[in-house]
């Protein structure tokens, strides 16, 4: 039997006395259980898996980055941009919570403010979309052009606006 | 009508905003005859419209009952500082209409005729530009319904004085410490300013007592001044009237205004601006009534005045100096009347003068300009056969001047000596007679040595009559000064006579004279005979004798030197003060006064040299500073909060 | 409900208007275009608020306060938006950063304002604050390939979200002592009880957060780096609206506050010295700039300086003469910008002596920023002049002559630097080659100049709407709308 002293939920449940747990007393039984669970995953797969390490394999995050050295290495901003929108629709699921609470006592209003909300964050995702940034352009490396004859000069860079992403992939 | 007041003034306010824009695109090259009877025509009529608001305000006004005895008319509230409200509002009452027609009036006619005046001029446009700014101004300073406007009116006709007397600011003017006409300019300027220092102060002592500056109140709240008080603001306020109406002692600004053009001397020299000293005075009546120290002041400054201006005009030979010295000595006149309490008999004769001094002014000018700039009366004669008009209406008005018996000087001039005499003062009556004779023999000389006898020009100048924009406004003002009287007919041809009625609907006091019909007459015979022996007189030496000068003794050559006053205030203001600015005034200068700013200025910019040390650059000490500043904030915040 | 959505139309049109740029920017491209539609929205968004003048009340759950305030400082930051925005396009062009976006963010940055203004919640206020902040970094970084516009969009960003945090903390400090969000039930609550030490200390950390905004000393040190690296329109409208708008802000919070502060001469005196340090620092460092952008970097500075004198006046006088400084300072100083933004070239003709001779060459333009020089030194009768009277004469009602006194001098100091600009335009011949810019911009700066002089010379109008609009945030109890 679990008892947690100072809440309010236990003045009910302590009355009676072993056929009952209180509701905290649920949430630690899920722990136990998700513990366990995850646990006799690990442990039968470790011993069914078969066993062959390579470097790649071994390192820590096992998709490309170097877990190692110093942080100030430059990465792709895409990540970034990704990250961000990832953010913005995260942040509006939370605040739907909220309003799905209230619905009911506002009424149609309600649904129209959440329309208006949510429409604003579409169009922000579609201005990055129509504007270019979502697509994933691959780093082009910045060769100079060399001559094809040999007594000719380099072709003249164009200096005015070099290597903007294109709107289109 | 009223209620388009704001239009009257707002139209020479258009008139100079175009004349000046004209005038900066060089609109005019020299002598374009129809761009400047355009640009002239524009601007008369932007003087013309305001009188036509004036006539007709003045009818609406006398078509009400005497109880409800003007209009006010809040066109703006200009600014509000801590309790001072100063609003652009315009009080319409009896006093400052008739003022209004004369500026607006006599200014149209002197308008119409610088057109004919200033023809091939180079600064034709600028020359109408100010003329209509000085409107502008001179109507703020007549309407004005409070001082703080009323100074602004006040400022800006001396602005517009000293813009028109330095009009020609290349050409050379002589006087006593003058060299050019901008010499002249800034000595004008400069008495002004003298007495517009008195004028702010009398305005401040107002203020301090009674909160306001409109009229207004300061007339209904005149019991809440002390005996001091009073004679102090009074005192100011004539000090302030001596410099713009030229009385002793600031009087020697005006004759050397003459540097101007002429329309000019007759306008603003003449006509309107120097009156609006008695203006004031005779608005502000009430409070100078209970000031009867200064009131004694203003009747013997303007007596004084009167006599030593005219007696230096008797000898002058330059006829614009002659007319200036004139205007000093009726000026004066004005004063004596306001200062035995005739407040109407003063106003009365600054209408009449108006009319006989622009005239007079107006004709000088044509001669002068027939003359080819000839100013000397002992280099003129014979020109009234030449010029018929000019010389009827300059003699016109000589007489009135003079005081000619039905002339309208003469109704005038006659009240207010009798006025003067009504009031017990004899001797004040005295000198104002003596006066009376010496304006009789002068304005005759002048006429008699410009218009009779041989002609004395040189051969190579043909003087002709001028065009008909300048005859005309002559013959207009001729005939006012002829009949003008008529507003103001003595007691014992009409007891209640026009203009006393008139200005008995505002609020101006004066004090209850009565005499009795006899003494009436026979001081009008005496003015009569008086003017008329002056004019005699001066007629039998002058047409015989044929030159100016009349005995080379030492009174003659005191009184050819203006008394040396002139010398006298040289020699005790500005030649001590040109010594103190020139000589010692550089020395300390440099060494203390620059010094000490050049070290202060160099010490601000080493101190904000060494406040660069702070301004890193780096994000984190600027993060630093914040939470340094937050810290002190807090704590402060902490420690002393309960 | 409907007069929640009535009240607030200005601000829910400006919010509807930024969303209709961003589609028109993503469907067109067309920077030309955006521009022209970003002017319109603010003329549109400017009226509405002339509109609406006479309405008042709370909107939203009392979320937002909106009176005649509200609208007034909607005017100003609009005015702002919009000289801003009409005056960069030549700017842009030649620093080859023509975008869109760039119309867009100041048109959000301006809804920011707006409702940085019209809080009446604490979690609004500081929402408004950061949709205006985040914009204004943007700006300040939009030369993107420029390394100096990028120092300045890093540090403005840095130290901002730094001030973004402290009053933050203040904000939750506020409601961990009087358990509301809500200015006016906070005002309440601390006036039945009474203002414990928590709570002071969250209202200096608020404060401190709105100090960062309009660069008082020892917050302000960011101003030259960020204004010197940002494009030079967005210096202005950082100066000006931004400016307009944290002041809006501080005087609604300090208005609701008015019982308890007034009361407080500790608040007073903290305030006071903050404006005294502000106004010398300002102005003495102004001194030795040679680059105009970071010379009107401190004298914006400086000018924060002045206007905290009305808010350590703490009288609606003061307050009323502190909105009337801002739209006279949003005139001159985009006044003054614009013209260094229409000359300069690539970092060329910064300093004070490359003006030398203008005159000859442009004399409207030299006109035009004389005026605006002459006018932020405060000489009568221009709108600077009037501005700097009424906060010193409110500092001199409430008996803190000292500070206007000092106001009057380290004034007296900033002639200095603004003459130098008048001297060398006026006084020197030209060197080199005449500058070139178009004529139009020469009769737009003018017009701005009459606009400066008149609010000199004609002021009483403004006043009274100033003195109007004051009425409803002087008395935050009363919500019977």
């Amino acid at each position: 039997m679990i008892y947690i002293n100072g809440l309010n939920i236990e003045t009910k449940t302590t009355s009676r006395m072993d056929a009952q747990l209180t509701e905290f007393g649920k949430v630690f039984l899920f722990l136990l259980v998700g513990v366990v669970f995850v646990a006799a995953g690990f442990i039968t797969s470790s011993l069914i898996r078969p066993h062959r390490p390579y470097d790649e394999k071994l390192s820590t995050y096992e998709c490309g980055e170097e877990p190692k050295g110093t942080a100030w290495v430059q990465f792709n901003i895409r990540f970034y941009v990704i990250a961000l929108i990832f953010i913005i629709f995260d942040v509006e699921l939370l605040f739907l919570f909220p309003w799905a609470t209230v619905f009911k006592k506002i009424g149609p209003v309600a649904l129209i403010e959440a329309v208006v909300f949510i429409s604003i964050l579409a169009i922000g995702l579609a201005y990055a979309w129509a504007k270019g940034d979502l697509n994933w352009v691959v780093p082009q490396p910045n060769r100079p052009k060399l001559p094809e004859k040999k007594f000719d000069k380099p072709a003249k860079k164009k200096v005015a606006e070099p290597a903007e992403p294109a709107p289109t992939a | 009508m009223h209620e388009s007041i704001f239009l009257a003034v707002l139209f020479p306010l258009v008139g100079f905003l175009l004349n000046a824009l004209f005038s900066s695109m060089k609109f005019i090259k020299s002598g374009e005859s129809g761009k400047e009877f355009f640009v002239g025509a524009f601007s008369t009529l932007m003087i013309v419209l305001p009188f036509v608001i004036a006539v007709g305000v003045f009818f609406e006004l006398q078509s009400l009952p005497a109880s409800e005895q003007k209009f006010v008319v809040n066109v703006y509230e200009w600014f509000k500082a801590g309790a001072m409200t100063v609003g652009v509002s315009y009080q319409l009452d009896s006093l400052s209409v008739l003022m209004m027609l004369v500026v607006t009036g006599v200014g149209s006619l002197i308008h119409l005729y610088s057109i004919g005046y200033m023809h091939g001029d180079e600064g034709f446009a600028r020359f109408f530009s100010y003329l209509n700014l000085f409107i502008f101004a001179m109507l703020n300073l007549v309407l004005a319904d409070n001082m703080a406007l009323m100074f602004l009116g006040w400022e800006g006709v001396g602005l517009c004085s000293y813009f028109l007397i330095g009009f020609w600011y290349d050409r050379k003017f002589e006087g006593v410490g003058i060299e050019t006409t901008t010499d002249a300019a800034n000595k004008a300027f400069m008495l002004n300013r003298v007495g517009d220092f008195a004028m702010l102060g009398a305005m401040f002592l107002i203020f301090q007592k009674i909160g306001s500056l409109t009229f207004e109140s300061i007339l209904s709240q005149l019991s809440a001044f002390d005996q001091t008080h009073l004679f102090w603001m009074a005192l100011l306020v004539f000090i302030g009237c001596t410099g713009k109406s030229a009385q002793i002692p600031l009087f020697t600004w005006l004759p050397d205004a003459m540097a101007g053009p002429t329309p000019v001397s007759a306008l603003i020299h003449a006509a309107t601006m120097v009156t609006s000293g008695i203006y004031l005075i005779a608005r502000l009546s009430p409070l100078f009534m209970l000031a009867p120290d200064v009131m004694n002041l203003v009747a013997i400054i303007g007596a004084a005045t009167a006599i030593i201006a005219a007696s230096i005009a008797v000898v002058q030979n330059d006829i614009k100096k002659i007319l200036a010295y004139s205007t000093v000595s009726q000026l004066g006149y004005m004063f004596l009347a306001l200062g035995v309490g005739a407040t109407t008999a003063a106003m009365f004769h600054l209408v009449t003068h108006a009319f006989f001094k622009a005239c007079l002014f107006l004709g000088s000018g044509s001669v002068i300009h027939a003359l080819h700039e000839e100013q000397d009366v002992r280099q003129m004669g014979g020109l009234q056969k030449v010029m018929p008009s000019t010389g009827t209406t300059f003699l016109i008005g000589a007489i009135a001047l003079s005081g000619f018996p039905l002339t309208a000087g003469f109704f005038s001039k006659d009240e207010l000596l009798a006025k003067t005499f009504a009031s017990g003062n004899v001797a004040l009556y005295a000198v104002g007679i003596v006066t009376a004779a010496l304006t009789a023999f002068y304005s005759m000389r002048a006429y008699a040595l410009t218009f009779l006898g041989d002609a004395r020009w040189a051969h190579d100048k043909h003087p002709h009559e001028s065009g008909a924009t300048m005859t005309i406004p002559l013959w207009i003002l001729a005939a006012l000064s002829l009949i003008g009287g008529v507003i103001g007919l003595p007691a014992v041809i009409q007891e209640h006579n026009w203009i006393h009625g008139w200005l008995s609907r505002s609020q101006i006091v004066e004090k209850e004279m009565t005499m009795a019909h006899s003494t009436e007459w026979i001081l009008l015979a005496l003015s009569s005979a008086v003017a008329i022996g002056g004019l005699g007189f001066a007629y039998s030496i002058y047409t015989k004798k044929q030159t100016a000068a009349a005995s080379q003794n030492g009174f003659y050559n005191l009184l050819l030197n203006k008394y040396y006053i002139d010398e006298l205030y040289n020699a005790l203001f500005v030649k001590p003060m040109r010594f103190v600015s020139e000589k010692i005034l550089p020395t300390l200068d440099a060494a203390l006064i620059n010094g000490v700013l050049n070290g202060v200025g160099t010490s601000f910019i080493s101190i904000a040299r060494s406040l660069k040390i702070w301004q890193s650059g780096v994000a984190q000490n600027y993060a630093l500073a914040i939470i340094a500043g937050l810290v002190a904030i807090l704590s402060y915040l902490m420690l002393k909060q309960p | 409900m409907p007069n929640d959505y009535l009240l607030s139309l200005p601000i829910l049109a400006a919010a509807g208007w930024s969303v209709l740029l961003i589609i028109l920017e993503a469907m067109l491209s067309r920077a030309a275009l955006t521009r022209v539609f970003a002017m319109l929205g603010f003329a549109l968004v400017g009226g509405l608020s002339v509109i609406g003048f006479p309405l008042q009340g709370l909107a939203f759950s009392e979320m937002l306060r909106i009176g005649g305030f509200q609208h007034f400082a909607n005017i100003i930051f609009c005015l702002s938006g919009l000289l801003v925005v009409a005056l960069s396009e030549k700017y842009l062009d030649d620093e080859n950063v023509h975008y869109g976006e760039y119309y867009i963010v100041a048109f959000i940055s301006v809804v920011g304002m707006m409702l940085l203004a019209a809080a009446a919640n604490m979690a609004i206020l500081f929402i408004g604050l950061e949709m205006m902040s985040i914009a204004l970094y943007v700006l300040a970084g939009l030369m993107r390939r420029d390394v100096r516009s990028n120092e300045a969009a890093m540090k403005y960003f840095l130290l901002g979200a730094f001030a973004s945090g402290l009053l933050l903390y203040g904000i939750s400090l506020i409601y961990g002592a009087t358990g509301e969000l809500a200015l006016h039930k906070i005002a309440i609550a601390i006036q039945t009880g009474s203002a414990s030490m928590l709570f002071w200390i969250g209202f200096g950390l608020l404060i401190t957060g709105f100090l960062f905004k309009i660069s008082a000393v020892p917050f302000h040190q960011w101003t030259p780096d960020v204004y010197d690296g940002s494009p030079t329109p967005a210096a202005a409208f950082m100066s000006t609206g931004a400016k307009a708008a944290a002041f809006s802000a501080l005087i609604v919070v300090v208005t609701n506050f008015s019982t308890l502060l007034q009361n407080s001469p500790t608040w007073s005196l903290v305030i006071s010295s903050i404006a005294l340090a502000t106004m010398v620092v300002g102005n003495i460092a102004a001194l030795a700039q040679e680059n105009l952008k970071r010379m009107l970097a401190y004298s914006s500075v400086a000018h924060a300086g002045y206007m905290l004198v009305g808010i350590a006046a703490a009288t609606p006088d003061g307050y009323s003469g502190i909105m009337f400084y801002t739209l006279v300072y949003t005139l001159m100083n985009i006044g003054a910008f614009g013209v260094v933004a229409l000359l300069e070239s690539k970092e060329n003709l910064l300093l004070a002596s490359d003006y030398a001779g203008l005159f000859k060459h442009r004399p409207m333009l030299a006109g035009a920023m004389a005026v605006f020089m002459l006018s932020l030194a405060g000489v009568p009768p221009l709108g600077g002049f009037i501005g700097k009277y009424k906060v010193f004469a409110a500092a001199v009602d409430a008996k803190l002559t000292w500070l206007a006194l000092a106001g009057v001098l380290a004034s007296a100091v900033s002639a200095y630097y603004y003459l130098r600009v008048v001297y060398f335009m006026f006084m020197r011949d030209p060197v080199g080659e005449a500058i070139s810019a178009p004529a139009t911009s020469s009769l737009a700066f003018a017009l701005i100049a009459v606009a400066v002089v008149l609010l000199g010379v004609f002021p009483t109008e403004i006043l009274r709407i100033t003195d109007a609009a004051l009425k409803f945030a002087q008395l935050p109890t009363q919500t019977g709308f």
